[in-house]
């Protein structure tokens, strides 16, 4: 049955395996991973504001694009974004934006939807009496969020956003819907180009599965060992 | 010092306090008693408003709480408050429960915050435990770390709630005595509070409040000689039992 | 700004010769719907059956679960999608894999798309089923077994039905999760919504229509799932249980 399978191919293009294709998977997770929890930290504190227009304005957004496909979400925005491009700088015609820029600015808009789902259920899990004791020795709004309600709220829900990034890791494969490059685009390229696409994608799929399997393990200690005692 | 003048407080429709008014004067010290449910706690995190009201007014040595235009974070770092849950911040050391609010709020130097905070922290009897945080200490030590957390910031008085209710009994005492101390040395306190023996000791007036209404207003003596109210009555009989 | 917009692009041909514009979505909806209920069907049937054997007493089984749910869980739903499609042909037995080569059109790529969403999902509902079980007292099946009731009696009847009544919740979420993914099949020619509106896109180049009313229609389908769910939450709700249990659902 493996008799007529050439796994060498993945010898042989395994430097463009990894160095073009995991290298912009993995550039793309991280940014995407900050980018995604400062926005969505910030979209979390409009959803729990006493304003009532921001916490609409969040709330719309979060559940709108929690409710669409992700793949509906890149074509979004892959064609959206150089016409704001060209609004924010008052130019005529379209901004040309590049493949990295446009698919980090998807994933973060997106991912920050599930991130600020994530900070609201930490930082609502903050007992009240904190913040009043913030309050009461005279920090304002932002002073009791950025030293006393965010540090505790992220350091209790920091699993759970890590867990969130490996999903983020998985979903980063989805920009093979406009042919850019990542660790699949790169092993597509390779199979058609060769003709293997057996070998190619059951590699992808080993790759993920030890990744993934290594990294979900990993948080899985991490949150055995950090828990503010209270 | 504190002016309560008919405070009422609804949530929704529920009505939590009714035209209550009071005053607190400099160096005195008032302990308010009730039972539960009697709006004691709103009432006190009415006056640094932590809790908004919809009636009256509170002015704290002159300066209105409820007008909007009042800047609260301001008028918050002149009044002191202990918590019944200590609410110390877990993720800090005692150092920097200290400090924080002197640097971040008063906008003091970090020598300075620290040589004050230290200073406070020897005297409530716990200057060893500096660096550790507060889950490593016990209830009693937590509170008094929360009581000098509070004098960091030079308060012009000090709100108490219920202090002691969340400790075990043999940590009480500790907590008191810091207290007591603080009273002696001339602080205005409101304090909300079971704990009868202090009243007697360092009180000079004690609130009764029953379902949101202040019953009785009257001098440490009158209160626990003759009781006008036969609410008060009855609820002292009750916790002076033990 | 030079985009021209026109709402009335509904009501053109498609060049494909497929009806107006508004027709072909609407089919791609039916496509999406299609791939959404069969692969739901499978992960329900998977999923109950992989759930129930990670929370019996058999280590063994309880593994062998735990394997399963790992192995779909780690890997990206495009990559088993490209698994199914490609690579299942040439690892069955010739014959077999011969005659799934030659399906014709839709179907050479739907069979493999439900396989695919109906397995992806499986794993995760079969967390929510185990969640849902040990969420129960540990007394429930100790009474089971005290009355006599076998070990599947005891699930059939005890354990089981109040499970289910716990996790409606998370498995509405899911069910909406596999409408979502189910995008994912345009990769493999699948053609459901998101392909239909995408196609429109090329062809008529009215971008933002074409996609407003593709999110229009999920965001329409979403509502109907929802309402659905809240009203199969209070027909099968328990007095005095308030849908605690399932297991904590993060990612989409």
């Amino acid at each position: 049955m493996f008799g007529s399978f050439d796994f060498d191919v993945i010898e042989r293009s395994w430097r463009y395996l990894f160095f073009d294709g995991m290298a912009f998977t993995l550039r793309l997770t991280l940014f995407a991973m900050v980018g995604g929890i400062v926005f969505g930290t910030l979209l979390a504190m409009m959803r729990l504001s006493s304003v009532k227009p921001l916490a609409w304005i969040a709330g719309v957004y979060v559940n709108t694009l929690r409710s669409i496909p992700l793949v509906l979400v890149i074509f979004w925005f892959y064609f959206l974004v150089p016409y704001i491009g060209a609004w924010v700088l008052r130019s005529d015609t379209p901004i040309r934006v590049g493949a990295f820029a446009s698919s980090l600015l998807t994933f973060v808009m997106f991912e920050a939807c599930y991130y600020c789902e994530i900070m609201r259920a930490g930082i609502q899990s903050i007992p009240r009496g904190q913040v009043w004791a913030g309050y009461a020795l005279g920090l304002n709004y932002w002073q009791s969020m950025g030293h006393v309600v965010l540090p505790q709220a992220f350091r209790n829900m920091l699993p759970v956003l890590l867990t969130q990034t490996i999903v983020l890791f998985q979903d980063v494969s989805l920009v093979y819907v406009l042919s850019i490059t990542d660790f699949v685009g790169a092993a597509s390229k390779v199979a058609e180009r060769d003709g293997r696409l057996v070998e190619m994608y059951s590699f992808v799929a080993v790759v993920y599965f030890v990744a993934c399997l290594l990294l979900s393990q990993s948080v899985r200690r991490l949150q055995a060992r950090i828990a503010i005692v209270r | 010092m504190i002016k309560i003048s008919g405070i009422s407080k609804w949530y929704s429709s529920f009505q939590v306090l009714t035209d209550c008014s009071t005053e607190v004067a400099k160096g005195e010290v008032v302990v308010v008693c009730g039972p539960s449910g009697s709006g004691k706690s709103t009432l006190i995190k009415c006056v640094n408003g932590l809790e908004p009201f919809q009636q009256g007014t509170i002015t704290v040595d002159g300066v209105s709480v409820g007008d909007p235009k009042t800047d609260l974070p301001k008028l918050r770092a002149r009044i002191g408050m202990v918590f019944q849950n200590f609410e110390l911040f877990p993720h800090m050391t005692v150092t920097q429960n200290l400090t924080l609010a002197q640097t971040k709020v008063l906008g003091r130097g970090r020598e300075e915050a620290l040589a004050k905070g230290m200073a406070l922290l020897e005297r409530v009897g716990l200057k060893a435990h500096a660096a550790k945080f507060p889950g490593n200490l016990s209830g009693g030590q937590q509170q008094r770390v929360a009581i000098a957390r509070a004098l960091c910031m030079d308060p012009i008085a000090m709100l108490f709630d219920e202090p002691t209710s969340a400790l075990d009994p043999e940590m009480i005492n500790e907590v008191l005595d810091v207290m007591v101390q603080l009273a002696q040395e001339g602080m205005t306190m409101m304090v909300v509070t079971h704990e009868m023996g202090f009243a007697r000791r360092v009180a000079d007036r004690v609130i009764f409040m029953d379902a949101g209404k202040i019953v009785e207003d009257t001098s440490k003596s009158e209160f626990f000689g003759t009781p006008r109210s036969e609410r008060a009555q009855l609820f002292l009989s009750k916790i002076l039992g033990h | 700004m030079h985009y021209h917009w026109n709402w009335r692009i509904f009501w053109e041909q498609s060049p494909d010769g497929a009806g107006t514009y508004l027709h072909t979505l609407f089919v791609g909806l039916g496509w999406t719907l299609a791939l959404a209920l069969l692969a739901w069907a499978l992960a329900l049937a998977l999923g109950v059956m992989v759930g129930v054997l990670r929370t019996t007493p058999l280590k063994w089984l309880e593994r062998a679960g735990y394997a399963y749910v790992e192995l779909f869980r780690n890997i990206p739903l495009l990559v088993q999608m490209f698994l199914w499609y490609f690579v299942m042909p040439e690892l069955v037995p010739k014959g077999l894999g011969d005659w799934i080569k030659q399906m014709p059109p839709p179907w050479g790529s739907f069979v493999p798309a439900v396989l695919c969403l109906g397995t992806f999902t499986s794993a995760r509902v079969a967390e929510q089923v185990r969640a849902g079980i040990n969420s129960l007292p540990r007394g429930q099946r100790m009474a089971g077994t005290a009355l006599g009731l076998t070990l599947p009696q005891t699930y059939r009847y005890v354990l089981l039905p109040m499970a289910f009544r716990i996790i409606v919740p998370p498995l509405g979420s899911e069910f909406l999760n596999i409408i979502k993914n189910s995008a994912v099949a345009l990769t493999i020619n699948v053609v459901e919504l998101t392909a239909r509106a995408r196609a429109m896109q090329e062809y008529s180049f009215q971008v933002f229509e074409a996609f407003t009313a593709a999110t229009v229609i999920y965001l329409l389908v979403n509502l109907v799932v929802v309402l659905l769910m809240r009203y199969l939450e209070r027909k099968v709700a328990v007095p005095g249980y308030m849908g605690q249990g399932g297991a904590a659902a993060s990612g989409h």
